[in-house]
């Protein structure tokens, strides 16, 4: 063994990084999509939407214990759990089509890890100043000044974790009842361990965590290097253009130096505490405020903007020989883009159609197989099926029920008086015993299988359901 | 093995290791990573310590918050029993001809009963209350001893021919094997389908009448006060072969069922009456 592995810790203690602030295109830009996502995320659950009488006025609400999904005018029922699934492939597929274009765009701008690590940067840059104050803060010894510093961003972070914990249970009950509740100490015991949860996490991954969550915790940025190829447009340096890099502008030989002024401005405010001069690295998650802070020093010593820029791979042979870059449309334009965005469209459209073809009422049919069928004392033959009968509407339904297959077979559901009718409650589903019987010595009874279609009648709205089934006679016996 | 050395692009050590030229870099590991370890050995043994974890020759410790599975299963039964507890005290005092289907007791009666069918009656009856030879199909509306919910009550708290309880139903149809020749008995078989087709020729007819219309009534359609089987529908207990018939006959058939009344609570014994005449044969 050599010196070098003795010397090596198996553990490291996190670098601080004390980002600078900047401001430019891509800042102004992420403060906007911070306040738009953190302000959806805030405020949706207090938005109301009018549903009817005995239905939630909220217009987003997950309906854990009656099983329900409301959002705005859409309802969905337990068996169109598709709808969620058909959501979360097209969330999939829209983070493959963003990363194949734009890199690790959804890491830089809208990850909530990135989104609330800003917003405790912030507070912490309001409260204790700007990047070289809080380094000296860091190094300076405990003094009355720095325990209330301190303090005050600890209390602020806190403040907004248990914001951030609450505005989470608000989309799992009515939220102005939770919140009275809450604040009465009534609400579920549930309620308030999710918050505490919720609190604790952002608490220590936006305070204390920040870039550890991004480069040890999450699986996201292995996966997307199998997203991005070398036409891919992600933030990097000009090295061609910067290199050799130099402070000395006056000195000897300062003419062959290149565009980098070595003023570690893209590095003081990197949030991930990288320098992107060395290249692509696991850690950058292109939020491009490096960009920003070298556009804005290019601009005081009068140079040229882009020295890092968002610029492909496949376009660096090209400018090293002197020639422009292609344009950005021709990056995000490609066919692996185009295949993601078609299939992206596609679950999207047939999703839309699905809703829209719906029906307000539904039926399933399973026949009880158990015994297949029964013969009655002047030997009929009856088959039992369990029915189930979902009413949308927000009021009470009669429903019908009607058999077709063979003109001997008659319908009785059980529990009905003077024909094969139910009322099925509103926004339910109506469990019950169908008896379909065939009389003795006809076709279906003495026959092997019918082939039969259930019909459901919404006498009240006047839609239709049906739902095929057998019709099992005494040739099923042998 | 190469020798551990510094890799210039990222100012770490390599461990040494390389394959086919791949080397591994020495990164270390982030410190707090290492505390999150620690304290998950260290919530491990404090969950021991709370939770039945350790085994001993017999059993295990119980773990200091005292906590079990079947505890927690007592509860949940003793919590469901408490919900129910109105239901239950309704359903033992309440009229059963007057309950109906849609009835919140009804539905409670008829899930219950399953339960209590799927537990104790199955057995003989079948899952599917689809009976067998010598155990009566509960599905279709031929009823020996009458098939209303108070009937269908009553067999189920007293049962059939047992001698543990008094009121049990009772009937005995003599083995004709002693009573009757080898040839009448085949008579007879010949005979009886015909109650239902019509049909039916001498000797058969008259041995009938004289020996078996006293219970199972002149035109064979039985009694279900003294509960003897209907001969003329299509529902045979013990088959309706040729075969089946005569053994029938020569030696009489004797289905027993136990008095569940002595060994079910009152809530149990309506529950599965209500489930059996809500399977679509009651009267």
């Amino acid at each position: 063994m050599s010196d070098l592995t003795q010397q090596d810790s198996l553990y490291s203690a996190r670098e601080p990084i004390f980002p600078r602030r900047v401001s430019g295109v891509f800042r102004t830009l992420k403060w906007w999509v911070m306040a738009v996502t953190l302000g959806i995320y805030y405020l949706t659950p207090w938005l109301r939407w009018d549903r009817g009488p005995n239905l939630p006025d909220q217009a987003v609400l997950v309906d854990l214990a009656g099983r329900r999904f409301y959002f705005f005018w859409i309802e969905i029922w337990p068996h169109e759990f598709y709808f969620v699934a058909g959501l979360l492939i097209m969330a999939g597929l829209g983070l493959f089509l963003f990363t194949s274009a734009l890199g690790r765009v959804w890491c830089g701008y809208t990850c909530p890890q990135t989104v609330w690590t800003d917003l405790f940067i912030l507070v912490e840059r309001w409260i204790e100043g700007d990047r070289n104050a809080r380094v000296r803060l860091w190094n300076a010894d405990w003094s009355l000044r720095k325990v209330r510093l301190r303090v005050t961003k600890w209390v602020v972070w806190l403040l907004i974790a248990v914001t951030t914990g609450g505005a989470w249970v608000f989309y799992f009950a009515d939220a102005p009842t939770l919140a009275h509740d809450l604040v009465t100490l009534q609400a579920p015991y549930v309620a308030y361990a999710s918050i505490a949860v919720l609190t604790a996490t952002t608490f220590i991954f936006g305070g204390f965590m920040r870039e550890q969550v991004c480069i040890y915790m999450c699986p996201w940025p292995r996966i997307q290097a199998a997203m991005m190829d070398d036409a891919t447009l992600t933030v990097a340096y000009r090295d061609w253009r910067g290199e050799p890099r130099g402070k000395h502008r006056k000195a000897e030989g300062a003419e062959n130096l290149g565009d980098c002024i070595d003023c570690m401005a893209c590095v003081n405010v990197c949030p991930m505490g990288i320098d992107i001069r060395k290249g692509q690295q696991m850690e950058c998650i292109t939020c491009a405020l490096c960009i920003d802070a070298c556009d804005e020093v290019m601009d005081k010593i009068g140079k040229e903007r882009g020295l890092i820029d968002y610029l492909a791979l496949s376009d660096e042979p090209l400018e090293r020989a002197g020639n422009k870059p292609r344009p950005y449309w021709v990056h995000v334009f490609r066919v692996r883009t185009m295949v993601y965005t078609a299939l992206w469209s596609l679950i999207g459209l047939a999703m839309v159609w699905a809703l829209f073809v719906r029906p307000e009422i539904d039926m399933t049919v399973a026949p009880l197989r158990n015994p297949t069928f029964v013969t009655l004392s002047d030997g009929t033959i009856r088959n039992v099926y369990e029915v189930r009968l979902r009413n949308k509407h927000g009021e009470d339904h009669l429903f019908g029920m009607t058999v077709r297959g063979d003109d001997a077979l008659k319908i009785d559901v059980e529990g009905s008086v003077g024909g094969p009718t139910t009322v099925v409650p509103a926004n339910e589903t109506k469990k019950l015993r169908v008896y379909v019987t065939a009389p003795p010595d006809s076709m279906p009874a003495e026959a092997h299988t019918t082939q039969i279609r259930f019909w459901v009648d919404d006498l009240t709205g006047g839609e239709r359901a049906y739902n095929d089934s057998t019709f099992n006679g005494k040739g099923a016996a042998r | 093995m190469a020798e551990p050395r510094l890799d210039e692009a990222t100012g770490q050590t390599t461990t040494g290791h390389s394959y086919d030229g791949i080397e591994e870099l020495n990164t270390p590991l982030p410190r707090w990573w290492l505390w999150t370890f620690y304290l998950t050995i260290i919530w491990g043994i404090g969950y021991t310590i709370a939770y039945p974890a350790w085994p001993l020759i017999s059993g295990a410790t119980e773990g200091v918050l005292g906590y079990s599975t079947r505890a927690q299963v007592a509860d949940d039964i003793a919590a469901h029993e408490a919900a129910n507890a109105e239901l239950v005290s309704q359903l033992v005092s309440a009229d059963l001809s007057t309950l109906a289907p849609g009835d919140d007791l009804h539905r409670y009666a008829v899930a219950r009963g399953g339960a209590v069918f799927r537990a104790q009656c199955s057995q003989c009856h079948g899952a599917g209350a689809q009976g067998a030879k010598g155990y009566p199909n509960l599905l279709d509306n031929d009823w020996l001893w009458g098939g209303t919910l108070e009937e269908i009550a009553y067999s189920v708290r007293h049962g059939i021919r047992n001698d543990t309880d008094e009121n049990a139903h009772y009937s005995e149809m003599p083995a004709f094997g002693d009573i009757l020749e080898a040839s009448e008995i085949e008579a007879l078989a010949d005979f009886i389908p015909t109650l239902a087709t019509g049909g039916g020729s001498e000797p058969g007819a008259t041995l009938y009448a004289d020996n078996c219309a006293a219970c199972h009534g002149e035109a064979g359609k039985g009694d279900p006060v003294g509960g003897a089987p209907n001969l003329a529908d299509a529902i045979w207990l013990y088959g309706d072969d040729r075969a089946s018939l005569i053994e029938t006959i020569t030696n009489a058939r004797f289905g027993v069922m136990p008095a569940w009344g002595q060994r079910l609570a009152e809530a149990d014994v309506r529950a599965v009456s209500t489930y059996v005449h809500a399977l679509g044969g009651g009267e």
